[in-house]
């Protein structure tokens, strides 16, 4: 039984046929890392001299941040001195002002042991400090926050701290100021689709033409959200028997894209065709009209938010339509997608900017 | 006896009568044993909680329909206790962790961990992994839905995740990242129709086309609703014939109440009038914000086109606004004085554009 497997380093040994290829294909170093090459070239740098600043990683999600960290903290260190040399928190550790204060400082207090060797007969740098990643810091009371400045520059001489999160804005002045900032940008297609191609073939995934594009244009730059479409479409396709190869239509599924048809419908009511710009005679069903499609939106379960961002997409970049609907337009899908973020009812406020829009479009 | 939702409610997804796509996905998924987490979307009444129990049938087998209820005590950091209640068989867990409101990434921190540690010790059982059921996804604070993060991958080996969500929107976007979207939509009026004529077999009486067509208008696509409507019809006039009257909840009577007598009259005395009907329904337990909904649709009725758009951006303003602040009934009466002025400015001037 594998339950009773002996241990790998920290983690129990998974079966490599059922591991998440996200956590499978994580970078093993640096060298790996998909773009980001001035982040790369800085750390490498930093590796060569293991002379680390305390480090602030940030950028959306999916482009690299924590594999990143996790890959140079496994170069410096070595899988011996990993566990012993980094600490790593996120989000799902309890993280307020009582945890910095215990569980960090101690740790950041320890002076580091003298190395031997490493068991499996590579030289690592293994450089005289530890590590302490924080992952997604951004979720991190102020008060803890304000907790770790004080800290940080205590045991700056044996300890390096690497903040991982999305908003920098988040994260208070005074503990930004004491790092060396690396923005992580959305990644590039062509440099993603080395790596989604690579992971393809190695899996064996059969896929139709355009189908990888497709993932990629779908996942705009997140790569850990890419390669969990390919996985999770070769999972449905690799169970039928026999197997298929994946087509355009289950990744439009998965992804819960909104299928054009009904974005189209959601235009035509407001009076806007999805080729020729604003065109008033198809919005005749008036209020009404309106009604009826944002209730099948609702009906059929289709998330507002994508929606509008579809609908967004559809009309924003139509070349036929005047400045003043457009920008009008534009305002109530913003106001729309404010309300969503805090939480405002969806259908009333998906009804709301169609009513809006199609104002707008008599407006010319 | 119980109600015919529960009696007839489909157990293993050969059952299922509708989405037959999605079912027959569900099943190779579960047969793959590459389970992935699965975020479950879709309005209320549509038949998620079924298929997240079918799909545990599929991958567990009959023994996850043992249930047991626990209470559980969770502390906060601050030593408060938090009593949530649990349901679990051997297989998986399921909770709601809104109900404990802010402290919900406590309870999200603990049950996580405390599952993901721990390895399934039954050896007959068909998964090594368990499954953990959360409940209302989308009404998770942001700090319970950042906690998920990272355990969802760490920890992959011992658990899986269902999430259970009526919009994908509330999720924050590194969740959804991480979990493989199943969208469940409400069934066509065809497909009720269906339903309701199998349930109608089963308890061995026909149903005429006049009865299912008035339950399929006042259920609006939500399953649960029609057959629980269709139940009472049935209780009331065995026959199922001739003038049927779909009993309508005491509360949407109530409403329309109120939407009627503010077209009615609009002073300071009807405002202070319709404030002590709302405090009523309010002190019912009936959400506000489906209080709001439901006066703002019957008036959208009543009024001229020219004033609808207006009464909508209102409505979907001050919904907005009583989210955001605290003290629902200043929200819900502002919201009726805006309505009650822009219909009297309309009636009076012929004309009215009040946006801002």
């Amino acid at each position: 039984m594998t339950t009773f497997a002996p241990k790998a380093t920290g983690q129990l040994a998974v079966d490599p046929k059922f591991q998440p290829w996200v956590e499978k294909y994580r970078p093993k170093t640096i060298d790996d890392v998909s773009s980001q090459e001035h982040t790369v070239a800085v750390l490498k740098k930093a590796l060569s001299s293991t002379n680390l600043p305390h480090m602030l990683f940030y950028g959306p999600p999916g482009t690299g941040k924590t594999s990143t960290i996790l890959a140079l903290a496994r170069q410096l260190y070595g899988p011996d001195l990993f566990r012993a040399r980094v600490l790593e928190l996120n989000a799902s550790d309890e993280r307020g002002i009582s945890v910095v204060r215990e569980k960090i400082k101690t740790f950041a207090r320890e002076t580091p042991r003298h190395v031997g060797k490493s068991s499996d007969g590579k030289i690592y740098p293994s450089p005289p400090y530890k590590l302490i990643i924080l992952d997604e810091a951004d979720s991190m009371t102020q008060d803890a926050q304000s907790a770790l400045r004080r800290i940080m520059e205590t045991y700056s001489k044996i300890t390096r701290f690497c903040l991982v999160c999305n908003y920098v804005t988040r994260i208070i002045e005074p503990l930004a100021s004491r790092c060396s900032k690396f923005r992580f940008k959305p990644l590039a297609q062509n440099s993603t689709q080395a790596r989604i191609e690579m992971i393809a073939q190695n899996e064996g995934v059969q896929a139709e033409d355009g189908v990888l594009n497709l993932i990629l244009q779908l996942a705009g730059g997140d790569l850990r959200k890419a390669i969990t479409y390919l996985q999770t479409a070769q999972r449905l396709h690799g169970a039928i028997e026999p197997p298929t190869p994946i087509f355009a239509l289950s990744i439009h599924e998965i992804s819960g894209v909104v299928p054009d048809d009904l974005i189209t419908y959601l235009l035509s009511v407001m009076g806007v065709d999805k080729d020729q710009g604003i065109d008033l005679t198809l919005g005749t069903g008036g209020f009404e009209g309106v009604r009826t499609a944002v209730k099948r939106v609702g009906r059929e379960g289709w998330s507002a938010g994508q929606v509008l961002e579809q609908i967004h997409d559809a009309l924003i970049p139509l070349p036929t339509i005047p400045a003043l609907p457009k920008s009008l337009a534009a305002m109530a899908i913003a106001e729309c997608d404010k309300g969503l973020c805090e939480g405002g009812d969806e259908e009333l406020q998906l009804l709301e900017c169609c009513l809006r829009i199609k104002d707008a479009m008599t407006k010319h | 006896m119980s109600l015919w939702v529960d009696k007839y409610r489909p157990r293993s997804l050969d059952e299922l009568h509708y989405h037959p796509e999605l079912s027959s996905r569900l099943r190779s998924l579960s047969a793959s044993g590459d389970f992935p987490h699965i975020l479950f979307y879709g309005p209320s009444g549509a038949g998620k909680k079924t298929r997240i129990m079918a799909t545990l049938r599929e991958l567990y087998g009959p023994g996850v329909e043992k249930l047991r209820i626990d209470q559980r005590v969770f502390v906060t950091p601050s030593n408060r206790k938090l009593d949530v209640n649990v349901v679990q068989s051997n297989y998986h867990i399921e909770l709601t962790p809104s109900d404990v409101g802010m402290y919900d990434r406590v309870v999200i921190q603990d049950i996580l961990k405390e599952i993901a540690q721990t390895q399934q010790v039954d050896l007959n059982a068909k998964q090594r992994f368990k499954v953990v059921i959360i409940n209302e996804a989308d009404a998770l604070t942001r700090d319970a839905q950042a906690a998920l993060r990272r355990t969802m991958e760490k920890y992959m080996n011992n658990m899986r995740l269902i999430l259970c969500a009526n919009s994908t929107s509330k999720i924050i976007a590194p969740i959804r990242s991480r979990c493989l979207l199943v969208r469940v939509a409400a069934p066509t009026d065809d497909e009720m129709t269906k339903v309701l004529q199998h349930v109608a077999k089963k308890e061995r009486f026909g149903l005429p086309a006049s009865a299912s067509k008035s339950i399929l208008a006042s259920s609006q696509g939500n399953l649960r609703k029609a057959l629980l409507v269709f139940e009472a019809m049935k209780m009331q006039k065995p026959d199922l014939t001739g003038d049927l009257e779909v009993a309508k909840p005491d509360w949407e009577t109530y409403c329309a109440k109120i939407a009627d007598s503010i077209l009615q009259e609009q002073s300071a005395q009807k405002l202070l009038d319709v404030r002590g009907k709302i405090y009523e329904l309010l002190s019912h337990c009936i959400p506000p914000t489906v209080v709001l909904k439901t006066i703002s649709e019957r008036i959208v009725d009543k009024v001229d086109d020219a004033l609808k758009p207006q009464i909508v951006h209102w409505a979907a303003y001050y919904e907005l606004r009583m989210r955001m602040g605290s003290k629902k009934i200043f929200h819900l009466e502002a919201y009726i004085a805006k309505v009650m002025t822009i219909y009297k400015q309309f009636n009076m001037i012929g004309y009215t554009d009040d946006y801002e």
